[in-house]
């Protein structure tokens, strides 16, 4: 008797449930419509000026628009709110022609005044990468309401203010920000910006709502009514979700790697790796100098060459990256250059390079012991770490694996430089002067992530970051910047792995997708919706 | 009426200690898990520099040592204010008031599932104890006990959600929906299917055990065997004399399992996107965020301490050698 009621309402149960189903998927599928993402985590705050990370450009992007975006075409840039930017022949200024006829969501004119607030009241004195780059920027005049012109205090290459545009140059409205804790602004959580798309709804741990602005200055744009990005922490979860056809899209590799098989064969969803090539992770070794052992060349060079990428590529990656050569990513079109010094996987090369190090082996076979600590942000470091440790093992070297969650890892390596190897996702952004020669350049105080934590201090290498960072010509630059990674790949200060690149996936209805070397993080305003 | 009330207050109060040793243990515990709260908001800006770092440290209280910072949040706490959270950069009283619900929605349909599909299985199970039926149903239950949370909640999101597309895969309500009134509790409800199934199916095992056995015991019992010289039928016997009785243990494991299903709720609501209370603790561990985590812990156990509340009055509804006046327990 019993089976038989509970069998009878669940029927009835589930005929309620299929009927409230039908309506919401109808709604997806019509007009303009609505974009829904999966989004891992939820940005502290929002605001792209002040906070320059992928995290929060992902959602950011769409309201608050930089000078120029990263582009496919020549000259690697896309004019957005400046339409033309020169240098002066001394170096020591910019000038930046803006678009006109573009507002605030809120219908204020968008103006230099604008430019000039947001350069010198917050890239220069708050972003996090914006207090390197404009730290000799002095002030930025505005002679007219289109005209900023950027003044420097010391020769600054154009090529690097101009690839350095698409993350540093998001611009704020000043009308808002003015005379206000900018820090901590009340915009700061509900944006206000020219971009394709306005702040509409956030509700925590659900979801935030971007509605279409329909003034937007570009013609025609955007395509999409709104676009929604779902809050969902659990990657299996961002899996399933696209599957039901729940969600349109997951970004950055938020689908494991292991499922990409699976999810690329099931009709109507594409895995895309393009999109993210300004935007590069490296899969990078890094080395504790003060470790006496670690100091030695020959133990660097060892370890390298016990390092099989291909594995690495074809088992962590399992396709989805390329080896590394150096601090550059092969994918970058201006600086890459493949004549550096290579370490082949060659486990008699990294056992003599040991011998002669002095280090021979001990009882058991075992030379020394490291510590090795992996980044515990991603599944690939993580697994990283778990070969790395096989692979040092196989020369001898017993590394030893200490586990940290994010924020104790970032301190073990970067305040207590408690480690002798660590394994980072170190990012390329376009010019090797915004995140990459901070990886290896001395004089690095304690406590900055994402930095030489190291130890390592090589004269000759700094004096060429820091000529590469006063040379206006760009074919010069180029040079020193192709010279650094020939003294990075011979002196290892670190040891690059792997370029690894995201990945997303996509449903097929949606268009305009990878439009741009940072698509992911990009204003989306092509992007649309097919039947 | 009044007694009942001094009871409560006798049991709050009784809780205090408990209560300070555990924010004591955790704040101690969460400090000395090296990096703090800046920490991990500057991984997740991608870097930052070392004054931009000690500018947030002051910023947010982070300088001071930790008896200061103890000091002072138990301070907010004793003038009734949860104080700021760093993660979320936001006070922590709205976020509280905000996860809240849907955790309480998740654990009450659970705990509810898993207490009266638990318990009307166990006494099936235990009207003939060693029948197939008794085997059937403890060996299928102690199968599903035996299945991780998150991995049960996995696969019914896969059947029930990605391949029969009857319910939703995740979430606590369709997104910006607009609905509201009864069409909006339908839409949570629909929401809370699966995940309630993935949190109670597990616990159902433990009340279906314990039903059973109390049940088995009942039955070589003098008062079942009266009852049946007196001419009962069957089904009375069993609802009534024999499953009564095996019912207290039972009323004591819902007061033990509010606090297991708060811990359980933490995977399910990660596995469903499910913005609640475990979800919240979990990112105030992972942030470093001392006072969320504080916060969220202290009125947890405020909840487990009003459960084990109700579990005792319930006590003495069900049986009335119980005092509800022992509040001394």
């Amino acid at each position: 008797m019993f089976a038989t009621i509970s069998r009878r309402g669940v029927l009835t149960g589930t005929a309620a449930l299929l009927a409230s189903t039908a309506l919401p998927r109808l709604a997806l599928a019509q007009g303009g419509g609505r974009l829904i993402v999966a989004a891992d985590s939820e940005p502290r705050q929002l605001n792209p000026a002040i906070v320059a990370s992928n995290g929060v450009f992902f959602i950011s992007s769409k309201v608050i628009e930089p000078l120029a975006e990263a582009s496919y075409d020549a000259g690697g840039l896309k004019p957005l709110l400046a339409t033309g930017w020169e240098g002066s022949e001394d170096g020591l200024s910019i000038t930046f022609a803006l678009r006109e006829g573009v507002s605030w969501h809120d219908g204020t004119p968008f103006t230099s005044a604008d430019v000039a607030f947001s350069a010198m009241e917050v890239w220069k004195p708050l972003q996090n990468i914006g207090r390197s780059l404009f730290a000799n920027l002095e002030t930025v005049e505005t002679p007219d309401p289109l005209t900023a012109i950027f003044r420097f205090s010391k020769p600054t290459p154009l090529q690097l203010i101009a690839n350095a545009l698409p993350v540093v140059s998001s611009v704020l409205p000043k009308h808002v920000y003015e005379g206000s804790d900018i820090a901590e602004n009340p915009a700061n959580r509900a944006l206000i910006g020219t971009g394709p798309f306005k702040w509409g709804d956030y509700r925590p741990g659900e979801y935030y709502l971007l509605t279409r602005n329909d003034s937007y200055w570009g013609e025609g744009l955007p395509h999409l009514d709104d676009i929604v990005f779902r809050v969902l922490p659990d990657r299996a979860a961002a899996a399933s979700s696209l599957e039901a056809g729940e969600v349109h899209l997951a970004a950055f590799s938020s689908v494991p790697l292991a499922d990409l098989d699976r999810i690329a064969k099931v009709p109507g969803l594409s895995v895309v790796t393009r999109g993210y090539e300004a935007l590069t992770y490296q899969l990078t070794v890094e080395i504790n100098h003060r470790t006496g052992i670690l100091s030695d060349l020959k133990v660097r060079q060892a370890i390298a060459h016990a390092i099989d990428k291909d594995f690495v590529l074809d088992t962590i990656f399992l396709g989805y990256a390329e080896k590394a050569t150096g601090p550059v990513p092969a994918n970058d079109p201006t600086f890459y250059t493949p004549d550096v010094t290579t370490y082949p996987f060659d486990i008699a090369a990294a056992k003599d390079l040991l011998d002669e190090a002095g280090y021979r082996e001990g009882p058991g076979g075992t030379r020394f012991s490291l510590r090795l600590l992996p980044a515990p942000y991603f599944a690939e470091t993580r697994q990283f770490g778990d070969y790395l440790r096989q692979a040092l093992a196989a020369i001898g070297i017993d590394a030893q694996i200490v586990p940290h969650d994010a924020a104790g890892h970032i301190k073990a390596v970067y305040t207590d430089h408690a480690f002798d190897l660590a394994i980072a996702p170190t990012v390329f952004r376009a010019d090797p002067a915004i995140s990459t020669t901070i990886l290896v350049r001395s004089g690095q105080p304690d406590g900055v992530p994402f930095s030489n934590q190291g130890g390592y201090a090589n004269p000759d290498l700094d004096a060429l970051i820091d000529e590469a960072l006063v040379t206006l010509d760009p074919g010069k630059r180029v040079a020193l910047y192709k010279d650094f990674q020939r003294m990075v790949t011979a002196d290892l200060p670190l040891i690059n792995v792997a370029d690894w690149s995201f990945t997303s996936v996509v449903a097929d209805s949606v268009t305009g997708v990878a439009t741009n070397p940072r698509w992911v993080v990009s204003n989306w305003a092509e992007t649309g919706l097919s039947e | 009426m009044a007694r009942l009330g001094r009871v409560v207050l006798v049991r709050l109060a009784g809780s205090l200690p408990v209560l300070l040793i555990v924010l004591v243990g955790v704040f101690v515990l969460l400090d000395s898990a090296g990096g703090d709260a800046v920490d991990a908001y500057l991984l997740s800006m991608g870097g930052g520099d070392a004054q931009m770092a000690a500018e947030l440290r002051a910023r947010y209280g982070l300088d001071g040592s930790v008896l200061n910072r103890l000091l002072f949040t138990l301070g907010q706490y004793a003038r009734g204010d949860l104080g700021w959270s760093i993660a979320l950069n936001r006070p922590i009283g709205p976020v509280i008031a905000e996860r809240l619900p849907n955790t309480l929605w998740l654990m009450g349909s659970a705990t509810a599932l898993s207490f009266l599909l638990g318990s009307a299985l166990g006494v099936l199970a235990g009207r003939r104890p060693g029948s197939v039926l008794d085997r059937v149903l403890s060996g299928g239950s102690l199968f599903l006990y035996s299945i991780p949370s998150f991995w049960l909640g996995l696969v019914l999101a896969v059947v029930f959600a990605v391949q029969l597309r009857w319910l939703p895969v995740s979430g606590i309500e369709t997104i910006a929906s607009g609905k509201a009134g009864l069409a909006r509790a339908a839409d949570i409800a629909r929401h809370l299917v699966l995940p309630v199934a993935a949190l109670g199916m597990i616990y159902l095992a433990l009340f279906l055990r314990i039903m059973r056995s109390g049940m088995a015991e009942a039955w070589g019992q003098d008062f079942t065997l009266a009852a049946r010289a007196r001419g009962l039928p069957d089904w009375r016997i069993t609802l009534n004399h024999a499953a009564r009785n095996a019912l207290l243990p039972l009323v004591t494991m819902l007061g033990l399992q509010s606090a297991a299903m708060l811990g359980g709720s933490v995977v399910i609501e990660s596995v469903f996107a499910i913005p609640g209370f475990g979800r919240l603790a979990q990112e105030a561990v992972a942030g470093r965020d001392a006072p969320l985590l504080l916060a969220v812990i202290l009125t947890s156990a405020l909840m487990v301490v009003i459960a084990n509340l109700l579990v005792d009055l319930a006590y003495g509804w069900l049986d009335p050698r119980v005092g509800s006046g022992a509040g001394h327990d």
